[in-house]
């Protein structure tokens, strides 16, 4: 049997809940702090906008591109190559007296106009400030019922306890994920919220096989501590963990690599999650619900009232 | 016997592949070129026109794959792109504007799986190139138009039954009618009693006025309506493009979304579907003067519009006829070879007009072209604010009394004649609509996200395979037989469901779950691991292994799906794909991680005496 790592023995990870903990916590406050102080770049999924990607011949000339733009009144635009040196990002925010919805057919006339060869519309994006709004309001409001549903299901499934720990596990990978895409400024678009989910999808899933585990200890060894259980549970676990993980890295390396411009970000976010959320399941979803005091009795089968069990026997 | 499958079980999971792999098969045959015909309202696709396309190519030397009528349109199918291009001009010429000729990629599904509605998956925008509109109408305005033609007709039947009135005008979303004296009241009182159904009556004898209050029922009919007509409209705009497989689709309460795969020039698309216009035919109110009004007297019951060619123009209030009665329109020119545009109107249209020329033959008759903008600003309640641009296009004389045909003449240009016999042909709308969201992707764009998303999905499958059988061995190779199981069951279910599209979120959802797929196998193989390692035979090692595994796996996936229904009820286009694709996925690999490869393991070590596994 090849073995990525030896389960003969407990490994104590209880005894690291506390450094685990200061780890996290920092991790997380920095995250928010950077959420506060440099915000999210937000993408024109959510702010609205103007996006118009071109692909030239050859490579393109940004400053002239710049300057086209500008002569004709387009001072804020944005202009960078998008994945390789023929292809070009233009960004526009509204600009007066220009119709919102006409901005990128001008852009593009005024691009061909002042160009020798022909340019390809690679895409265009128009969308309305008020859609943007919306968009972002339905992306929280997304996450945060994720969040409940899974609450609930787990507390009705496990016991509150875990249920608390998991959810508190999934808002620090929610939150550190976020954190990292505010610290980088990597744009944050519709795809990156679909794969926060996605995230929030895998780390719960690992969450669930590690309190699976304890449970099951729990009731299997009735002499041992709660600290010596869990130890046990997420040692028990811990190779299926690492594999699960190591194949989603693959195919999620697979994706950033091979998968193209669009879904750079979205492969950023699930590489990222998966990542922290592996070691949130270790550390932070069992830590919580451990130092939440959680015991065997806690998991036993909730005993079934015989029917006619309180009744006074019949004299 | 431990580890022996029941026959029926295992005959289910050789059905349930066997099926999904039939319908997966139509992906792997690819699309033909083709061009399609389809009729538009005032004609019809029949073996005529079938014979007619046939004799056009024939005469342009094309040798088409094949010419058929598929449900409402005749689908030719060439051999290239060159011959595809070459054969709508060619059809285009051949039958003129009365037919919609559009290029299309047509499955080349053999009809042995047509037949039992096997076809490919649909792709996403994009993947496919092509522009997404979202939509939103102005619902204020459908509100305001209705109760403009509730004024209307308050107005001329009071007149009918002799009551007199002082003013009936709008009041926000209210109609209000001031009477005379006390007796018009009452009279007005007992005959508008129940008369408009969808309206309150608020009666005040102290002021004699009346007050027709639209009910929220017929508010919300009103809006009901007014999307529903955008749709019927938008489609019949959308069916001028010549594009095929169109999406018009109500989103929401009032919102409405375009999608138009492979059309590139969204300028000329949107001109088309965003300009709102509607038709008014109202008589010019020679008796009074022009000059007057400018300087702000304008008459009671007469209004000022700009006129096109300069100056004002000086209309009567009531309107003849609106927008919606016509039928179609036509441009072309007059003896004089000036453009013209010959309208068609339905009975109701043809009989308005009647009724109003009859006493008015002689007398002018303007037409009002009303086109609605968007001023860009939004109101208390974030709507849209549009701003009506009312332009007099023509004022002719009624040389007789008009009937259902009839033409305006004096239009500046070819151009503009045949743009507004377009607008017209595509009916006028109730309601003005905006465009909120747009995102086109051009065909290299689509091809390259294809090829990209399809290049990620191997990689990712082919190092999933490798660590499986290096790391697990024999039992690795059962895992990676439930992989690729799972991957065509995947594609075999998106194929049969006929709403689902495969977007490039949706390719990376299916990269997702190649990789979390295994996971299931994972959690069995250690769970079988680590009761060999309690010295437990091997066919009770895999016996205890699966069954521990179970809730676990259920309770892990179950979470999962709950994220990916989430996804999947607030996302939108492209994201929805994800969540189907991540969604699908998750139930697939649970029947393939449990059921598939307990079948393959039964088969191989069940029942037998063993040793040692290979796990």
């Amino acid at each position: 049997m090849n073995e990525l790592i030896s389960t003969d023995r407990s490994i104590p990870f209880m005894r690291y809940r506390l450094p685990a903990m200061v780890l996290s916590i920092i991790l997380v406050l920095a995250s928010i702090t950077s959420l506060a102080v440099n915000k999210l770049n937000w993408g024109l999924d959510f702010t609205g906008g103007t996006v118009i990607e071109l692909g030239y011949q050859q490579n393109a000339d940004l400053g002239q591109i710049r300057s086209v733009l500008e002569q004709n009144g387009f001072n804020s635009a944005v202009v960078q190559n998008f994945g390789s040196q023929r292809d070009v990002l233009i960004r526009l925010d509204s600009i007066e007296g220009v119709k919102a919805q006409e901005l990128g057919d001008q852009v593009v006339a005024m691009m061909r106009a002042n160009s020798s060869e022909t340019i390809d519309l690679r895409r265009s994006e128009f969308v309305s400030a008020s859609v943007g709004a919306e968009l972002a309001e339905q992306g929280g409001l997304a996450l945060l019922t994720a969040l409940i549903c899974i609450l609930i299901y787990i507390a009705i499934r496990f016991e509150w306890r875990l249920a608390l720990g998991a959810v508190g596990a999934l808002a620090h990978d929610v939150i550190i994920t976020l954190g990292l895409f505010s610290v980088l400024q990597l744009e944050f678009d519709l795809t990156v919220l679909a794969a926060l989910l996605a995230v929030i999808g895998y780390s719960i899933n690992d969450t669930v096989v590690v309190c699976d585990r304890i449970r099951e200890n729990f009731l299997k060894f009735r002499k041992y501590s709660s600290e010596e259980v869990i130890d046990g549970a997420i040692t028990n676990t811990m190779s299926r963990t690492v594999i699960t993980s190591l194949t989603t890295i693959l195919v999620l390396l697979a994706l950033f690599f091979m998968g193209g411009q669009l879904i750079h970000g979205f492969a950023t976010a699930l590489l990222f999650g998966v990542f922290i959320g592996t070691y949130s399941s270790i550390f932070v979803a069992s830590s919580l619900a451990f130092m939440l005091g959680i015991s065997r009795e806690d998991l036993l089968p909730p005993e079934i009232d015989k029917e006619g069990e309180d009744l006074e026997p019949l004299p | 016997m431990l580890n022996k499958f029941p026959l029926w079980k295992n005959l289910l999971v050789i059905v349930v592949i066997a099926v999904a792999a039939l319908y997966a098969l139509p992906n792997l045959y690819g699309e033909d070129y083709a061009v399609q015909v389809s009729a538009t309202r005032t004609t019809s696709i029949d073996n005529t026109t079938l014979g007619q396309v046939e004799q056009a190519l024939q005469a342009a030397q094309i040798v088409p794959k094949s010419v058929v009528i598929e449900g409402d349109q005749v689908l030719v199918r060439v051999a290239n792109d060159t011959d595809q291009l070459q054969a709508r001009d060619t059809l285009m010429k051949a039958l003129g504007n009365q037919y919609v000729v559009a290029l299309n990629l047509a499955a080349a599904t053999p009809d042995w799986l047509a037949s039992i509605g096997a076809e490919p998956l649909k792709l996403g925008l994009d993947l496919r190139g092509g522009v997404h509109f979202l939509m939103e109408v102005d619902m204020a305005e459908a509100v305001r138009k209705i109760q403009d033609q509730l004024r209307d007709s308050v107005r001329s039947e009071l007149r009918e039954q002799r009551i007199r009135y002082t003013a009936v005008n709008r009041d926000g979303n209210d109609v209000i009618i001031s009477l005379r004296s006390a007796d018009d009241f009452s009279a007005a009182e007992s005959f508008l009693n129940n008369r408009y159904p969808g309206y309150d009556e608020i009666n005040d004898s102290d002021a004699n006025t009346i007050r027709l209050r639209m009910t929220e029922t017929k508010l919300r009919e009103t809006q009901d309506y007014a999307i529903s007509q955008n749709v019927t409209i938008l489609r019949n705009r959308v069916n001028e493009l010549g594009v095929a497989e169109p999406l018009v689709q109500r989103q929401g309460a009032e919102r409405i979304v375009v999608q138009l795969p492979g059309v590139q020039d969204t300028a000329r698309a949107k001109e088309i579907l965003g300009a709102t216009a509607t038709l008014e035919f109202r008589l010019l109110d020679s008796d009074n003067s022009v000059i007057e009004a400018e300087r702000g007297r304008v008459p009671f019951g007469s209004e000022l519009f700009p006129n096109r060619n300069g100056g004002n123009a000086l209309l009567k209030e009531d309107v003849i006829l609106t927008g919606d009665h016509i039928v179609n329109a036509t441009a072309g020119f007059d003896e004089y070879q000036r453009p013209q545009v010959s309208i068609s109107l339905d009975g109701a249209g043809g009989d308005k007009m009647s009724l109003a020329t009859r006493d008015n033959v002689g007398k002018p008759m303007a037409t009002l072209f009303i086109e609605y903008k968007a001023t860009g600003e939004r109101d208390a309640n974030g709507k849209l604010v549009f701003e009506p641009l009312s332009e007099v296009i023509n004022v002719a004389t009624i040389n007789s009394r008009l009937g259902s045909n009839f033409r305006i003449t004096g239009i500046s240009s070819q151009q503009e004649a045949q743009n507004l016999a377009l607008l017209l042909r595509a009916g006028a709308l109730i309601a003005p609509i905006q465009i909120v969201e747009e995102r086109t992707i051009g065909p290299s764009l689509g091809q390259e996200n294809i090829d990209m998303g399809m290049q990620a999905i191997v990689w990712g499958f082919v190092l999933v395979l490798v660590f499986m059988v290096v790391y697990y061995r024999k039992f690795g190779l059962v895992a990676n037989a439930a992989l690729a199981a799972n991957l065509v069951l995947i594609i075999g279910i998106m194929s049969m469901i006929p709403g689902a599209t495969l977007t490039l979120p949706g390719m990376a959802g299916i990269v997702l779950t190649v990789g979390m797929a295994v996971d299931a196998n994972v959690l069995i193989f250690e769970r079988i691991r680590e009761e060999i390692k309690a010295k437990r035979s091997p066919q009770q090692a895999i016996h205890h292994g699966y069954d521990s595994a179970l809730s676990t796996i259920a309770d892990a996936n179950i979470t999962t799906l709950i994220a990916a229904i989430i996804l999947f009820a607030v996302g939108t286009g492209p994201i929805k794909g994800f969540a189907v694709t991540l969604a699908i996925g998750i139930i697939t690999s649970m029947f393939t991680a449990i059921v598939g490869t307990r079948a393959i393991i039964n088969a191989i070590w069940g029942g037998k005496r063993i040793d040692k596994l290979s796990v």
